[in-house]
């Protein structure tokens, strides 16, 4: 397995969220798919209009994570500002599912099933 | 800091702009089980290869010690996806099972919709700790045993070797075969099926 991070230090991370590591939003889990709502606008920092870019059409988390190469902890707090600021909007078509409670519904189950089927 | 790098050239086909949900399964298993080779055999994109970083606070480390305790640990995981239909898709991670990777995971395979124990003959220990806390976390699971296709032990010897579970599947593929590695999820997802109708969890 590749390490695709491994050359970037702590401070890099550090300079891109501006020193913080809280404040992401826990309901954005590894695969809630996020979608621009606007353009890239001049200023903004790199990272942000580059998740603006990428994300024209929806996108897991976890995708744009690998797709900037940062770890998906500093991709949430990117994209919570984003969110907060009104230029991306997270898709939660249901509650966030849970162990107690997990998204296996059987018409759901159905579906997956078709679709392995079908690779 | 100038960041004005291009994206890579081949960028993976963008799903549909009405996807508005992803369900995730995770295939966890030691070095060199095959994880990604079964990931790449089902994916409709090349894996991707992202890390997850966590804290190590709230993971049995008592908070009296205080922040100077917090340790960040960072481990790589590959995923690849497949897209269901107009709304939804299905994402694959795979994940190193050795036991000091499992509190990042709880995080990871919070709402899975099931895991895929990769079983390798030569190190039954790392299968050994991710069944247990599959079981523990409630997670339902399917345990793959990736032979390459040579056989040289039977089901029933790998079943009594990990005690596993008689409910619990257990197949035999070869990850590096689509139609393999795709009936060991198939496999997964009739299983979740059979526990969700059946009402047993």
């Amino acid at each position: 397995m590749t390490r695709p991070h491994q050359q970037e230090g702590p401070d890099r991370f550090y300079v891109i969220t501006s020193g913080r590591s809280g404040g992401a939003e826990d309901s954005l889990d590894a695969v809630t798919l996020v979608v621009a709502e606007s353009a890239p606008v001049p200023g903004m920092q790199s990272e942000h209009a580059r998740i603006l870019r990428l994300c024209r059409a929806p996108m897991a988390v976890v995708e744009v994570s690998a797709h900037l190469r940062l770890p998906v902890a500093i991709t949430r707090i990117l994209l919570t500002d984003l969110i907060d600021a009104g230029r991306v909007t997270a898709r939660h078509p249901r509650p966030a599912p849970s162990p107690a409670q997990p998204p296996a519904s059987p018409d759901v189950l159905e579906k997956v099933l078709v679709a392995l089927h079908n690779l | 800091m100038h960041s004005t790098t291009s994206e890579p050239p081949a960028s993976p086909p963008p799903l549909p702009d009405t996807a508005e949900r992803a369900l995730k399964i995770a295939v966890v298993g030691g070095f060199g089980a095959g994880k990604t080779t079964l990931v790449r055999s089902v994916s409709e994109i090349r894996p991707l290869n992202t890390e997850e970083t966590m804290t190590r606070a709230g993971a049995g480390v008592d908070d009296l010690a205080g922040v100077e305790a917090k340790r960040s640990t960072t481990v790589a995981f590959d995923f690849g996806r497949i897209t269901l239909d107009a709304t939804s898709v299905l994402y694959v991670f795979g994940a190193p099972g050795q036991e000091r990777f499992w509190f990042l995971w709880d995080r990871l395979f919070s709402g899975a919709l099931g895991a895929v124990v990769l079983v390798d003959t030569r190190r039954l220990d790392d299968s050994w700790y991710a069944i247990d806390r599959l079981e523990a976390q409630g997670t339902p699971f399917v345990v793959a045993h990736n032979d390459f296709g040579e056989g040289e032990h039977t089901l029933e010897q790998i079943r009594a070797a990990l005690d596993l579970d008689p409910h619990v599947p257990l197949v035999r593929c070869d990850a590096r075969v689509r139609d393999s590695a795709k009936r060991v999820l198939i496999a997964l997802v009739r299983h979740v099926s059979a526990l969700v109708t059946g009402g047993v969890r």
